[in-house]
């Protein structure tokens, strides 16, 4: 699979506030940005990619929406995970031949859609979770706060090293002219904020807005026809090992020690080799652990890793350049836009936030609570 | 023949009786929570009932913060049972920013769920 397919385009759309848009409309304006990135239109794909916390068979849906008939379709959701999961079964098409142009999107109205207090009622409804819900977890919050006490628990990681998190992505935020949170923001202004699910402030955790987003993906040899240089897929791997928090082995070590080492192999690469790092970062906690499971510093170590600005704008280790989940874009489901950061960076593209000689880029998807992990590594054409 | 219920209703009907059970598997003889059809150690489908001690200790824990008017902050907690098992629960009889991680605590069944109180 390494070097064999490569993201020709990304686009996104509605990113921070989209009043009067509806979720299938955010994805479609996203599409459509990412197609004409790679110089294409809708007429031109063959495949399509999707998934949604909402809309029931999404594969469908979006294909209906932009006129196309395709030849493959493929809408696995495993949560926000799902769009660099994504990258496996639309890999293993293109490779197998069954199509030539995969569009990959995603969008939700999150922040300003009506109804939503509703649907979460249904939701419970219909999957009610019978060992958990009764408790009344604030969830997602409350369930990566109970990963983030025992970690500072067991290795004595601290609120303060879990706000420099937050204060590095919301530096690289300030880099970023889309990125919806920019205010200046310190480790006293989220030690100090509301706290949600201790330990947990309502700053250790991400945005809600309304956003979208999209990548076309081809087989290699077709990608370098296209307008904009293409980012090659290097690596890919997939782990999860739990649903509910309450079945997580241990709350401190998350399968993406699996899914980045078979990410890795695939690649040739190690964590050394990665110049810049897209971690789903839902909550602070999250970053860190990524950090350690990912091998970028070892377990109970990441705390100290994050400090002193290691991975905030001209730290040692660039990591989340857009801002991440925390300060940039999270309208429910992120996935899809560490993919479209990571590519932007390979390409030079990223303005004042740009890594200089970016090659390797990694970007970390994460769905449920700490649950699937998925890690892909992309790289420029002298990766390959 | 089939058992009657499904192990999910199984358990609820006993908690609702009175009585905490959980499984545990007859092939490798380890405990499980929540139940199941086939044991997640083994994949075995000789999962029997047997009463759970009730001993636990908490894994990890959280205060969720909730407006007073809406009833005010409360816990939620994992809790590991001395069988090997985890549960979300609550340490009740205590104020919720006081549950610690490593506290002993002990079963109890209120409104039809098993809560723990300090042991």
């Amino acid at each position: 699979m390494r070097g064999s397919v490569a993201i020709a385009g990304v686009g996104l759309a509605g990113c921070g506030e989209a009043p009067g848009w509806t979720e299938m409309e955010i994805a479609a304006a996203a599409a459509k940005n990412a197609l004409g990135d790679a110089g294409l239109s809708a007429r031109d794909v063959d495949g399509i990619v999707v998934a949604s916390t909402n809309i029931f068979m999404s594969g469908l849906a979006l294909a209906e929406h932009l006129g196309v008939h395709p030849k493959f379709t493929e809408s696995t959701m495993v949560g926000g995970s799902s769009f660099v999961g994504h990258l496996i079964p639309a890999a293993l098409a293109l490779n197998a031949g069954l199509c030539d142009t995969i569009l990959v999107a995603y969008g939700s109205s999150q922040r300003t859609g009506v109804g939503r207090a509703e649907a979460g009622k249904y939701k419970m409804a219909l999957d009610p979770q019978p060992f958990e819900h009764p408790y009344k977890p604030f969830n997602p919050p409350t369930s990566y706060a109970l990963a983030a006490a025992r970690h500072m628990h067991q290795y004595g990681t601290t609120r303060a090293q879990l706000a420099e998190i937050a204060v590095a992505a919301r530096q690289w935020a300030q880099l970023n002219p889309e990125a919806f949170a920019r205010e200046p923001l310190t480790v006293e202004d989220v030690l100090g904020s509301r706290m949600v699910s201790d330990p947990l402030t309502v700053r250790d955790c991400c945005l809600v807005t309304d956003g979208g987003g999209a990548y076309v993906l081809t087989r290699a040899e077709r990608a370098k026809d296209f307008p904009k240089p293409p980012a090659y897929l290097l690596g890919v791997g997939a782990a999860h090992w739990h649903r509910q928090i309450s079945s997580m082995p241990d709350l401190t070590v998350t399968a993406a020690t699996e899914s980045g080492q078979r990410a890795f192999e695939m690649a040739g690469l190690g964590p050394q080799d990665v110049d810049v790092v897209e971690l789903y970062d839902a909550f602070t906690i999250n970053t860190l652990l990524f950090l350690e499971d990912l091998g970028f510093c070892g377990k109970g170590e990441g705390g100290a890793f994050v400090s002193g600005g290691r991975i905030a704008p001209g730290g040692e280790l660039p990591v989340n350049t857009n801002g991440g989940g925390l300060s940039c874009v999270h309208p429910g489901m992120y996935g899809i836009f560490l993919l479209v950061e990571a590519v932007r960076q390979l390409r030079g593209e990223g303005g004042a936030r740009q890594v200089k000689d970016a090659a390797v880029a990694l970007a970390h998807g994460n769905g449920g609570v700490l649950s699937s992990q998925i890690t892909a590594l992309l790289g420029t054409k002298d990766t390959l | 023949m089939s058992p009657p219920s499904g192990p999910e209703k199984r358990f609820f009907d006993a908690l609702a009786a009175g009585r905490f059970e959980i499984q545990q598997c007859a092939a490798c003889a380890k405990h499980v929570f929540y139940p199941r059809v086939l044991c997640p150690h083994c994949g075995s489908g000789e999962l029997g009932w047997v009463a759970a001690s009730g001993r636990g200790t908490v894994y990890s824990t959280t205060v969720v913060r909730r407006k007073p008017g809406d009833g005010g902050d409360y816990n939620v907690c994992l809790v590991d049972l001395a069988e090997g098992v985890r549960m979300m629960s609550r340490v009740a009889g205590v104020a919720p920013q006081d549950v610690t991680i490593g506290m002993a605590v002990k079963a109890r069944i209120a409104e039809g769920l098993v809560e723990f109180t300090p042991a």
